[in-house]
């Protein structure tokens, strides 16, 4: 299963279905993230049950300094 | 103290994070500062490359309140999203909307920021819109029910401090609602000129983070706003053309 990632197209390992596992992969699940897939906001109580398609568009986005 | 919204605030001093030299020196001009608000922005996160230290993962975030902006934003549907991706953190429901209209002196779009604050005022956020001196503007915006409007200063990063100080003052004069002059803030004399003017805060971030010293600056820059505010408080005198001495007139041993 593809996915588009932060812009990049990424093949997912097997095992990686959900937004918590997409998390954990990148070894990010204790970082302050905002998860969308499709442009839809995932809220942190669904990590676990938002199960990702092929051909999803997946943004993970995070606070960086700025004025 | 400084109202938004129902939240009360010590300083006045509202401080950007972006574009310090290191965490360490940007830790401690945060902390010199005293300001309690904080502004950030919303990016994407570089998950593929190795994990690079995060400035607010690193705060005691009990004691900050979080300001993202929308910057990246051309379009009010554009900064709904940004905002809507902050609030979605948990951390914060104030959000400072950033439309910018034109790249080469990032000015912001006044249509697309009176839009995309309508939306999010809408959504329940604090909306403190970012804007350029246009005095009509803030008081629609505040017509909107905003709850701060940010005039600018002169254009961001400019460090060109106050080039308009009359509408500057107009827009302070006619609102009801708290004036931040956010951006374009160059030195401490401007930061205090602005709070003399009658702001009710100043939001900086360059001017610290760029200064050669940021930790020295944040300090001055937390003085000026104080000395500013004071000043203003206390009410000046009136400029007068010629002098007048402060010393008595008569009794004069030298007659």
């Amino acid at each position: 299963m593809s996915i588009t990632l932060n812009g990049k197209s990424v093949d997912l390992l097997e095992g990686v279905i959900t937004v918590e596992q997409l998390l954990s992969h990148y070894h990010i699940e204790n970082r302050i993230v905002i998860v969308e897939v499709n442009k839809e906001i995932v809220m942190k109580e669904n990590y676990k049950t938002i199960s990702l398609s092929h051909g999803d568009v997946v943004e993970i986005i995070h606070f960086v300094g700025g004025g | 103290m400084l109202k938004i919204a129902d939240r009360t605030f010590q300083s006045r001093l509202l401080l950007g994070t972006g574009k310090y030299p290191s965490f360490d020196i940007q830790k401690k001009a945060v902390e010199v500062s005293e300001a309690e608000i904080l502004t950030f922005a919303v990016r994407r996160m570089n998950i593929f490359s190795d994990k690079q230290p995060n400035f607010l993962e690193q705060l005691d975030l009990s004691k900050y309140t979080l300001l993202p902006n929308t910057a990246g934003a051309k379009t009010a549907e554009e900064a709904v999203r940004i905002a809507k991706m902050a609030k979605a953190s948990g951390l914060c429901d104030m959000i400072k909307v950033e439309v910018i209209g034109d790249d080469r002196t990032l000015l912001p779009d006044p249509v697309e920021t009176l839009k995309a604050s309508e939306m999010l005022l809408e959504e329940g956020f604090i909306v403190l819109p970012y804007t350029s001196d246009d005095v009509v503007l803030a008081r629609r915006l505040e017509e909107l029910g905003v709850h701060a409007v940010m005039p600018a200063a002169s254009p961001i990063g400019s460090g060109k401090g106050i080039i308009n100080p009359l509408y500057l003052k107009f827009i302070i004069e006619q609102s009801q609602v708290p004036v931040i002059i956010d951006a374009g803030i160059g030195s401490p004399k401007d930061a205090a000129f602005a709070m003399e003017l009658g702001a009710d805060g100043v939001l900086l971030n360059t001017a610290v983070s760029g200064a050669k010293d940021p930790v020295k600056m944040a300090q001055a820059m937390k003085l000026a706003v104080t000395a500013g505010r004071l000043g203003f408080e206390a009410g000046r005198i009136e400029e007068k053309e010629y002098a007048i001495a402060s010393s008595p007139t008569t009794g004069m041993v030298t007659s």
